[in-house]
């Protein structure tokens, strides 16, 4: 690792002010993506503010039809929180399937979201869900927030303090893990919601993204069947040693139909 | 920078760099070489440790961000003469082969077993998917794990 200054932030005020002050400046929350790309002489910042102790972005409550996470929550107490457990059952077992114990004990919410790694599990149910992003001065609809391979709506001074979920009607998620890392090679977010029908792709494209035409054929016939129907064009999609673009869209689909096939009680 | 990290239930003083990674200074500065560094990628979970009873990788996280946090490492397990439930167990049961990711096993294990008290094989191994056994020892030491979970229910003052 390149040298920098370690801060302990102590309010949310001075995170920003030590932000705008330092455009190099890095916010620490988990760091179990940042320390391993500074390790590797990917990334040196400045300086990094550590977040991961700020009280006021931790810990989940419910309030009126859904639950606000705060960004510096672990996965580990997202996944064991009997809360989430009983208003998005879906969104517990999607921080449980995370990397690893170890690291869903330091891991968090925001971290995930903020990075937009294109294999994170995170940004499919944020997408998936339709969740908000709370920011310190306003709120990201998903739909706005993610905008591609590590790039988000986020500007350079902004912080996440949150995420607010709704509750689906229903909605389950799965994933083909990289059996190595834990890491999407595919996952797939699907969610009935009171607006309609959404699923959420992630590890598949540079970026998590809507898989329109599946809604739309959900929509029409919420059954496994309806996803075996569709092709998902791999143009654009991820290629590397584990898997082509062509493979990838076929996992999609698997992963999607898995998916529904939990959410109507088919074995598959 | 100077920081004090509470190890195995004392205060340390340590002169580390603000890079300094909570591995580093468990080993070098303290010389508590049981924490091993094994991939330094946050894969092989050589390095695990307790922080506030919760294992994690200490290869992965910046020595000063333990300061405040309460860290057992391997040594730190034994009462006395008496070792934890969990290293009987692993010596019981053989659930080592070279021992290189022993520590780091038994660190993950004693924090599986507080999650899951009486594990089923698929909690142990979804338990210990951040750990690696290079000789691929996994037989054993998931039966290692189960043969902890029944001495700590029978002598729970066991548990530390």
């Amino acid at each position: 690792m390149y040298p920098f200054t370690y801060v302990r932030a102590t309010a949310l005020a001075d995170v920003t002010q030590r932000l705008k002050a330092d455009p190099d400046a890095k916010l620490l929350a988990g760091g179990m993506t940042l320390l391993p790309t500074m390790k590797m002489r990917l990334a040196a910042p400045s300086q990094l503010i550590d977040i991961g102790r700020l009280t006021d972005l931790t810990g989940v409550s419910a309030e009126g039809d859904g639950l606000t996470i705060g960004a510096a929550t672990r996965h580990a107490e997202v996944a064991a929180h009997a809360t989430v457990q009983s208003v998005i059952p879906a969104l517990a077992a999607l921080a449980q399937g995370i990397g690893d114990p170890q690291v869903r004990a330091r891991g968090t919410l925001g971290g995930s979201v903020a990075n937009s790694d294109p294999a994170a599990d995170y940004p499919a149910a944020v997408l998936g869900l339709d969740a908000t992003v709370i920011t310190d001065r306003r709120s990201i609809p998903a739909g706005e927030f993610f905008k591609g391979l590590f790039t988000t709506a986020l500007a350079t001074d902004e912080v996440i303090r949150a995420i607010r979920f709704t509750r689906p009607v229903r909605a389950a998620y799965a994933k083909f893990a990289q059996p190595a890392s834990g890491y999407a090679m595919a996952g797939v977010m699907v969610a009935e919601l009171a607006t309609g029908i959404r699923v959420a792709v992630t590890g598949a494209g540079p970026c998590v993204f809507r898989w329109t035409d599946a809604e739309a054929a959900l929509t029409r016939h919420f059954s496994s069947e309806s996803i075996d129907a569709l092709s998902l064009n791999p143009s654009g999609l991820n290629a590397d040693l584990h898997a082509d673009a062509a493979y990838r869209a076929q996992l999609v689909k698997v992963m999607a139909a898995q998916a529904v096939a939990r959410l109507t009680g088919t074995a598959r | 920078m100077n920081i004090e990290l509470n190890i195995n239930g004392s205060t340390h003083s340590v002169e580390c760099e603000d890079r300094t990674l909570l591995v580093e200074a468990i080993r070098d500065q303290l010389g508590l070489t049981g924490t091993h560094v094994g991939c330094d990628t946050s894969q092989c979970g050589c390095c695990t440790v307790h922080l506030d009873g919760q294992a994690v990788k200490s290869c992965s996280m910046l020595a000063v961000q333990a300061q405040g946090a309460r860290i057992t490492t391997i040594e730190g397990m034994a009462s006395g003469d008496t070792l934890h439930p969990v290293q009987m167990a692993f010596s019981a049961c053989h659930g080592l082969q070279c021992g290189f990711c022993t520590p780091g096993m038994i660190m993950a294990s004693a924090d599986l077993l507080r999650r899951h008290p009486d594990p089923t094989d698929d909690q142990i191994r979804e338990g210990l998917a951040g750990n690696i056994c290079r000789c691929t020892g996994y037989v054993n030491i998931v039966a290692a794990v189960k043969t902890a979970a029944k001495m700590i229910q029978q002598a729970p003052a066991n548990r530390a």
